[in-house]
């Protein structure tokens, strides 16, 4: 099996696959992201396809894959909209941590203990690939950004999220979060191989597909909560691609 | 099983209103109510009526009650607050809060109960995924996953998340193991509607008396909602009277602008008390209305404050919902408590406050508060930030209270 995914990287998110789902516990940060995630990809999806997001399953005829699933914190609220979900996760011990818990929710969620390229291989085709905090983690972007627009259909849609790379990234993302807040494990993030926005513009535009978005997350300590900008990506920020039809 | 995403328990006016809103919003949700519904529908005044904010009201435009509502809506076009002792009249220093001053119309309406329950109950008919049922709660429990509920007509039905909308002892939150934080006054409140000889012209009145406020509110016509404080021991003895004796105690304490009195209604009485849930939210459990805050009626903030959970708590379940989120859990949850709490507090603090500092015949006090309010008076933008804070203006709005749909 050929993968981009640096086997360290893989190793250190093993060490952090249990409690997954505990709103206060390790992945409080990423729980506290959730939402905005959620609102970002729900609108792109629902512009992308023409669906109505207070309508019923408005998801329903979606195959959508979820890359990085870990938990299955994006996979869950996919189906529940009424897609089809793959949750991918290079990570073994997350598959039946997001299983156990699909099924707890009494949702039905194909989870899969492989990688993008492994997929892109066997020729597995989906409407959207959410590619969300995974970039930053492989040792070769491009190959794994051409993975994902070989996964997409034509006219799919592709969202990727990751971290900007300057001073304030630094501080924030690594400094902040890995050594002052304890929110990640220290040595979660290596700072070079985050990726300014206009590089993975660039990166996206040669792995063939079109960028047609880009917001920042946008962490205010004063509400302790995050909010989608159309300014500040100084830090952490989600793109919009398509695949020409 | 039968199974909905939201089971509300009660029936009251912030309950119904939480089940149009959620019900317009998409969500399957049982409205499970003690109350029969054609008691609930009881055309007959029972004297009982609410001072809605403008905001409120916005929450009544967006949810299309306004227009069965508007045609028996008195609007308030001005508010006077005088302190003053019985008999003695009007102290020289007075408060008057004119809507000319907001931009927004009317400082507020008043709304009769009995035209609210009808309209509520009237919409919630034409909502396909509401189903409303006469059962009390027994009991209910959570998982992690999901909130069943056991009602006294046997059935059990599940739901991603329950709302408590049962009143000041809640059964619910106690079910939950929710403390409450209760203070009483030693007050009780005198409630009934009058119908008067002379026109009120909108104006509303708040007299302080040393037992307690009293309040004259316009309702539509020569008519007027009087909520009128005392002293627990002095108001029962009052209670005790017979309708004749109830207005001869009535008439000194605001002297004859009206002219002529007479009851329209029923007399009701309510003991005063503060009484605040320590949580708004559990594991798959939301409080709303007196479930969660009951606070001293001084500024007619009752009702309002229900309905300001109504629309923040809709707001926050249907956006969990359209991403996809599992409506019961704690964090989606917490996100209305965060939002309800801090708001609470603070109108829970400032009415005490205001009514500690009126409720008192300290000479010192009456010097105090007399200077205090000619100081408002003095000061417009002040003044400006009392009338938006009592019309329900100032916050972090959610959209139903802005009169936006969900």
């Amino acid at each position: 099996m050929q993968s981009t995914v640096d086997a360290a990287e893989v190793a250190k998110f093993e060490a952090m696959a249990a409690e997954w789902w505990d709103p206060n516990g390790k992945f409080r940060p990423l729980h506290m992201l959730n939402p905005c995630r959620l609102d970002y990809i729900t609108r792109q999806i629902a512009a992308e396809f023409d669906r109505d997001l207070t309508g019923q399953a408005p998801f329903a005829g979606l195959r959508i894959l979820d890359i990085g699933c870990g938990g299955g914190l994006l996979s869950e609220p996919m189906a529940r909209l009424g897609a089809e979900v793959v949750g991918a996760d290079a990570a073994e011990r997350n598959i039946p941590v997001a299983q156990v818990h699909a099924e707890q929710s009494g949702l039905t969620i194909d989870y899969r203990h492989t990688t993008a390229e492994a997929l892109a291989a066997a020729g597995e085709q989906f409407d959207v690939v959410l590619n969300m905090e995974v970039v930053e983690h492989v040792a070769d972007p491009l190959a794994y950004l051409t993975a994902c627009r070989e996964l997409l259909k034509p006219g799919g849609l592709m969202t990727c999220s990751t971290i900007n790379r300057n001073a304030k990234s630094f501080a924030m993302a690594i400094v902040g979060a890995e050594y002052v807040m304890r929110w990640l494990p220290k040595g979660t993030h290596e700072w070079a191989k985050f990726i300014t926005p206009d590089e993975l513009f660039d990166l996206i535009a040669r792995a063939g597909l079109t960028p047609v978005d880009r917001k920042g997350f946008v962490f205010n300590p004063l509400g302790w909560s995050w909010s989608i900008s159309d300014r500040d990506l100084s830090v952490n920020y989600v793109t919009a691609s398509t695949k020409p039809a | 099983m039968e199974r909905y995403d939201v089971i509300i328990i009660g029936g009251g006016l912030n309950g119904t209103s939480l089940a149009l809103a959620l019900g317009r919003a998409g969500l399957a949700t049982l409205l499970a109510d003690p109350v029969p519904e054609p008691d609930r529908a009881d055309p007959g005044f029972d004297g009982r009526s609410y001072a809605l904010s403008h905001a409120s009201c916005r929450l009544l435009r967006a949810l299309d009650l306004w227009t069965p509502l508007a045609p028996q809506a008195q609007p308030i076009l001005d508010i006077k607050v005088t302190d003053g002792r019985p008999g003695e009249g009007p102290s020289p220093l007075m408060l008057e809060f004119d809507h000319a001053e907001i931009e927004e119309g009317p400082m507020g309406w008043m709304v009769e109960d009995r035209y609210l329950r009808r309209a509520l109950l009237a919409a919630l008919d034409e909502i396909p995924n509401v189903t409303r049922r006469t059962a009390r709660a027994v009991t209910h429990e959570v998982s992690d996953t999901t909130a069943n509920v056991t009602l006294d007509d046997g059935s059990t039905p599940a739901a991603a998340m329950i709302v408590g909308a049962d009143g000041m002892t809640s059964p619910t939150a106690r079910r939950a193991g929710i403390r409450r934080l209760e203070w009483s006054y030693g007050q009780t409140g005198l409630v009934c509607a009058i119908a008067h000889e002379k026109p009120h012209h909108g104006t509303a009145h708040q007299f302080f008396m040393p037992a307690g406020p009293l309040a004259i509110l316009p309702l539509s016509g020569n008519r007027s909602s009087i909520v009128w404080t005392e002293r627990t021991p002095e108001a029962a003895r009052i209670g005790a009277l017979d309708d004749a004796g109830y207005l001869d105690a009535l008439r000194p304490r605001f002297g004859s602008f009206l002219g002529e009195i007479a009851l329209d209604g029923a007399r009701f009485s309510y003991p005063l008390l503060l009484s605040v849930a320590q949580r708004f939210s559990a594991p798959r459990l939301a409080l709303i209305g007196d479930a969660a805050h009951r606070l001293h009626p001084l500024a007619g903030q009752g009702l309002n404050a229900g309905l300001k959970d109504v629309a923040a708590l809709a707001e926050v379940l249907a956006d969990a919902s359209r991403r996809g989120e599992d409506i019961g859990r704690q964090d989606v949850l917490d996100r209305y408590q965060t939002w309800r709490r801090f708001d609470t507090a603070t109108l829970a603090l400032a009415t005490d406050t205001f009514n500690r500092l009126f409720s008192n015949d300290n000479p010192l006090a009456r010097a105090v508060r007399d200077i205090g309010l000619g100081a408002v008076n003095a000061m417009p933008p002040l003044r400006r930030a009392f009338i938006r804070e009592a019309a329900g203006l100032t916050g972090d709005l959610p959209r139903l209270l802005q009169g936006r749909p969900l």
